[in-house]
């Protein structure tokens, strides 16, 4: 009873945060709010026994990747957003993506009435142990790539963001005058 | 009969409340006079005295302060934005006291037959553990908590609205999220030593392994986690957020009253933690070597004797974090990043290496 009453808060105010991400006119706000849906949504995989997801969730999307956003905002200085006219079109597309979510949503629904766990088996899956275990046999290849995906924007940031010595900027320019 | 069911839904509410109030309050007046001993202790390193007027030995002064810090005027920049100018402290002080619902405060203590109360309430407990929530990744459930904590100055900076607090608060948000990667790393060998992040599996760990202590195997570890700890929660040498001589009081200069309270506190809050994670991931936690030979584990007396030793470790890492502040100077901040980045971080990643390889081996 208190599990239920639990989730709809939690769901309440990730759904609450979100439109407010949505439609609030100030970018800051509106990457605050999406703090509020990563946490609300941490809190719903805690009650659904996932305590690992829950706080990687917290960890990686709140504490590290909405850092970076909010300091790209404050540091740009954002104005309040004008509504943009000319993204019209974006309206169809949001939708059947919504549309295709929903579709995806109702299929787990029927996949899991179709083979249902034990209660035992589901609050296991949440385990570190378990999780790692998948992550690293069943699941390897995608791990993989993934991995490498990492790696790859890693070196492409430092490419990008490396600063050239005086002397070889200088042979540059002296090449580029030339 | 519904009587019955209310109760059933009650009854775990209220001791989990009244485990989380005596934890809160617990750990709340020990801060409050961590920053008492720090004006002694800091008073003592300078020659001087330090407070000594309100109380003997000025041991009321954490009150005072207090109550001064309530009855003080409310005020907010009149550019400030408002809304995330009152969030700032309250992000911080709250993911700041977060985390004390996973500290092993002590060994499980087997208690008496509960089976007196009514509706089967008591059924099948045998053991009161000294923990709130004990759950699977208690580790990364403390980590998580703190790099949200990173909010509170952040945005603390950018609402003020003022330069000296946007200075501030980026310093520490870029300090603080630069030092969590070697934090974390420097952690992860005594995870994979112990096999788990819960917190009490990690003492249960050391209380199997053969030097006792993880610090033995993991100095290196230990030192690097120090180390960032320090940069973590902004204090010396590491306190460029409010290097008074180039930002006045950092991200915070432009708070007062009991917001600047909250920020005050959430800062020894998180010295807390940190001392509580270095006690219990390198130095044992609660676990006193030899003690189960004296008293039988689980009865009363082992469980005081383990718990005053758990806090006699996080005194002394208090007292290392006021010794520190006394003795040593600023980094300039370019250093602090280099440091961080190009020294600590490559250290703790290479104490991970070689950990695993000797946990592969079976050498530790």
């Amino acid at each position: 009873m208190i599990t239920t009453a639990l989730f709809f808060l939690f769901a309440g105010f990730a759904i609450a945060c979100a439109v407010l991400m949505v439609y609030h006119k100030n970018p800051l706000y509106s990457a605050i709010a999406l703090i509020g849906v990563f946490i609300a949504l941490a809190c719903i995989y805690m009650l659904l026994a996932a305590p690992f997801i829950a706080a990687v969730q917290v960890l990686v999307y709140a504490g590290a990747i909405m850092v970076l956003v909010i300091f790209v905002i404050m540091l740009l200085n954002l104005e309040e957003d004008r509504p943009l006219t000319r993204l019209r079109h974006l309206y169809l597309i949001g939708s059947i993506l919504g549309l295709v979510l929903l579709v995806q949503t109702l299929f787990i629904f029927y996949a899991v009435k179709k083979s249902p766990q034990s209660a035992q088996e589901q609050a296991d899956a949440g385990l570190t142990i378990n999780i790692g275990r998948a992550m690293f046999t069943e699941y390897l290849l995608p791990v993989e790539i993934a991995g490498v995906l990492l790696l790859m924007a890693i070196v492409g940031a430092m490419v990008l963001s490396r600063r050239l010595k005086e002397t070889r900027l200088e042979i540059i320019q002296k090449e580029k005058r030339q | 009969m519904l009587m019955e069911e209310i109760i059933k839904a009650i009854f775990p509410l209220i001791v989990y409340f009244t485990a989380v109030f005596l934890a809160f309050n617990g750990v709340l007046i020990i801060v409050a006079y961590t920053v008492l001993a720090e004006r002694k202790i800091l008073g003592w390193i300078q020659g001087r005295i330090g407070p000594n007027r309100v109380g003997p030995w000025g041991l009321l002064q954490p009150f005072a302060d207090l109550l001064k810090f309530i009855f003080k005027e409310e005020i907010a920049p009149d550019k400030s934005t408002k809304f995330v100018y009152f969030l700032a402290p309250l992000v911080a002080l709250i993911c700041a006291l977060m985390p004390i619902i996973v500290y092993p405060f002590g060994p499980p203590i087997k208690t008496i037959d509960w089976s007196f109360l009514p509706y089967g309430l008591g059924d099948g407990i045998k053991q009161l553990p000294l923990v709130i929530a004990d759950f699977d990744v208690a580790l990364l459930y403390v980590l998580s908590i703190t790099s949200v904590g990173v909010y509170g100055i952040a945005l603390a900076g950018w609402a003020s609205n003022s330069k000296y607090s946007l200075m501030g608060g980026l310093r520490s948000s870029a300090q603080m999220i630069s030092y969590e990667l070697a934090m974390g790393a420097s952690i992860l060998g005594v995870v994979m030593m112990a096999g788990s992040l819960s917190l009490t599996k990690i003492i249960e760990a050391q209380t199997r392994y053969p030097t006792r202590w993880f610090i033995i195997p993991q100095f290196i570890g230990f030192i690097v986690f120090l180390t960032a700890a320090f940069a973590e929660t902004n204090r010396v040498p590491f306190d460029l957020p409010e290097a008074e001589t180039e930002l006045v009081a950092g991200f915070h200069t432009e708070y007062s009253a009991l917001k600047f309270a909250l920020f005050f506190m959430a800062e020894y809050v998180n010295m807390f933690t940190v001392s509580v994670m270095c006690s219990t991931l390198f130095l044992g936690g609660w676990y006193v070597p030899g003690l189960s030979r004296i008293f039988e584990y689980g009865s009363i007396p082992y469980a005081v004797v383990s718990h005053i030793a758990f806090l006699l470790k996080i005194f002394f890492f208090l007292f290392l974090y006021i010794w520190v502040r006394g003795t040593l100077p600023r980094f300039r901040f370019d250093q602090l990043m280099s440091f961080g980045w190009k020294f600590l971080l490559p250290v703790a990643i290479g104490n991970l290496v070689f950990t695993t390889i000797m946990v592969y081996l079976g050498i530790f």
